[in-house]
């Protein structure tokens, strides 16, 4: 019991510092280390600070389906840790789009908030990460009881604006959003499938490849 | 005699970056690549790649962009879609040999080779703003001609109203062209008073050199007062035509890209805002200007228009 704690507590902060390493990349090109930023930083930094976003939060949502399909319940007390580096990268890339790019121009920043569906829809997914990661502890969770797992579930329409928000900014070449898209669509598929299939067994009728 | 008139556009002498400093740095690269090529080829199969050439009038005196962003940041989706996609796969680009054909509704039409085409025109510099749709901006020192003198020795017939331009069609090299992220060949289109117009000029050369090949070599349009994707790369073809010609950005999606695509900071894009450009290398985003700041020279082509309605 105690050596699996070590090994989870051991595999928790590694998983941590892989998750941490693209940021810390940034912050030594920021400094001008491995090259710089290239020769629009402020668009590399939103750029990427946005890339390691969507591709945290694809990964906490295929912890769930992956704990299913290949049996290691154990996985899912990491899922909690990559939800909140997708919310700081998020956070990331939303300050830095709010303060870096726009300079804390107030009259750009709400136009652009109001009338650009984009920029909205990547708010809205910030703002659902903001509530998630807010209420991500043990207190929030015993205050909430059944509500908890409720509000949680608002993380698949934030994965959702996410990908359109990235879809809505592309300009002709769609390959990156379609990646995200089609992974999006396989770990929400697959949720909702096995939805299903247990409605199906409580209803009493036999799921028809017998799993779960 | 050169006859300079002055505008509040121009620069002051004392403003421009003398050639010899901008220079220096190239002829140390040039030096160093010579070297590096002469002791693999014999003397004259070293190409010199600077370009003889005059100052020209409406050079802006902001300062330039550097050489090396320049010629990094491109977009040239021929070249592939990311930014440093065109510099890393320029040399897919073949610039020899080079045919220009004109032809359309004109008396005088004809196919060129490269060198017979720029063979009349004496080459001037141009320091132009470029401002790009998605907004970002450069000051680049173009070399080229006046597109006008190729028109008029082409002799426009009374029914042409429109220029139109093609880039080069080469699947097999061009990366970018065997997808269809746009409709191949790219093509663009001028109305005939602003290919015309004083600025607009076809550039063969950056920085004093030959166009590198992500800038569009061997030769292409530059229209300093519309949006970037307005300046053709690496064009083949150049027609007459009556009716307005088809634009590569118009077709892929007509409500984001209008034929006109003049720089405008009160017409956003429908997805994004126009009122402000980051200008490469600075920190802050400075406000955009009507007509990319050629309004002086250029607005007169546009009284009586809605350029809410034709952008």
């Amino acid at each position: 019991m105690a050596a699996g704690q070590r090994w989870h507590r051991a595999t928790w902060w590694l998983l941590l510092l892989v998750a941490l390493l693209p940021g810390l990349w940034l912050v030594a090109r920021t400094g001008g280390a491995f090259g710089g930023l290239g020769v629009n930083p402020v668009e590399t930094l939103l750029l990427d600070t946005g890339t390691c976003a969507i591709i945290a939060l694809l990964v906490a949502l295929s912890v769930t389906p992956l704990r299913r399909l290949i049996g290691l319940a154990s996985i899912g007390r990491y899922r909690r840790l990559l939800g909140l580096v997708a919310f700081g990268y998020s956070s990331a890339h939303f300050l830095i789009w709010l303060g870096v790019d726009l300079f804390f121009d107030w009259v750009l920043i709400l136009e652009d908030l109001t009338t650009r569906p984009f920029v909205m829809a990547g708010f809205a997914a910030w703002f659902i990460l903001l509530l998630l990661a807010a209420t991500s502890t043990r207190a929030a969770m015993r205050l909430l009881k059944r509500n908890w797992t409720r509000l949680h579930r608002l993380v698949y329409p934030a994965a959702i604006l996410a990908v359109v928000h990235i879809v809505w900014l592309t300009r002709a070449d769609y390959r990156e959003a379609t990646i995200y898209a089609l992974i999006l669509a396989l770990l929400l598929g697959l949720r909702v499938f096995w939805a299903l299939q247990g409605a199906r067994k409580i209803r009493g009728q036999p799921a028809r490849n017998g799993v779960g | 005699m050169l006859i300079r008139r002055h505008r509040s556009s121009d620069p002051r002498p004392s403003e421009i970056t003398p050639r010899e400093v901008y220079q220096r740095r190239r002829d140390f690269l040039r030096t160093g690549v010579a070297l590096g090529a002469g002791l693999f080829l014999p003397a004259s199969a070293v190409a010199d790649s600077s370009l003889d050439y005059s100052p020209g009038p409406f050079s802006t005196d902001e300062g330039l962009t550097p050489y090396e962003d320049v010629t990094t940041y491109n977009n040239f989706y021929e070249l592939g879609t990311g930014k440093s996609d065109p510099s890393r796969n320029a040399h897919l680009l073949r610039t020899e040999p080079w045919t220009v054909k004109v032809d359309g509704l004109c008396a005088n039409a004809g196919e060129y080779d490269l060198e017979d085409f720029l063979k009349p025109w004496e080459l001037e510099e141009r320091v132009y703003r470029l401002r790009c749709v998605e907004g970002w901006s450069m000051v680049i020192p173009w070399i080229g001609f006046e597109l006008n003198r190729v028109l008029k020795q082409a002799e426009p017939l009374g029914s042409a109203r429109y220029v139109a331009f093609e880039t080069v069609m080469d699947p097999d090299n061009l990366p970018g062209q065997r997808r269809p992220v746009l409709e191949w060949p790219y093509v663009e289109g001028l109305r005939l008073d602003e290919a015309m117009h004083p600025l607009t000029i076809l550039a063969v050369g950056l920085y004093g050199e030959e166009l590198p090949n992500q800038n569009g070599a061997p030769l292409r349009l530059v229209v300093p007062w519309k949006y970037g994707f307005k300046s053709i790369k690496s064009i083949v073809r150049i027609s007459f035509t009556e009716d307005e010609p088809p634009t590569s950005w118009n077709r892929s999606q007509p409500n984001e890209y209008g034929f006109y695509s003049n720089v405008n900071p009160d017409v956003a894009h429908p997805r994004w805002s126009q009122r402000t450009e980051r200008r490469i290398g600075e920190f802050r985003r400075r406000r955009t200007e009507r007509f990319n700041g050629y309004g002086e020279e250029v607005a007169s082509l546009y009284a009586g228009m809605d350029l809410t309605r034709h952008f």
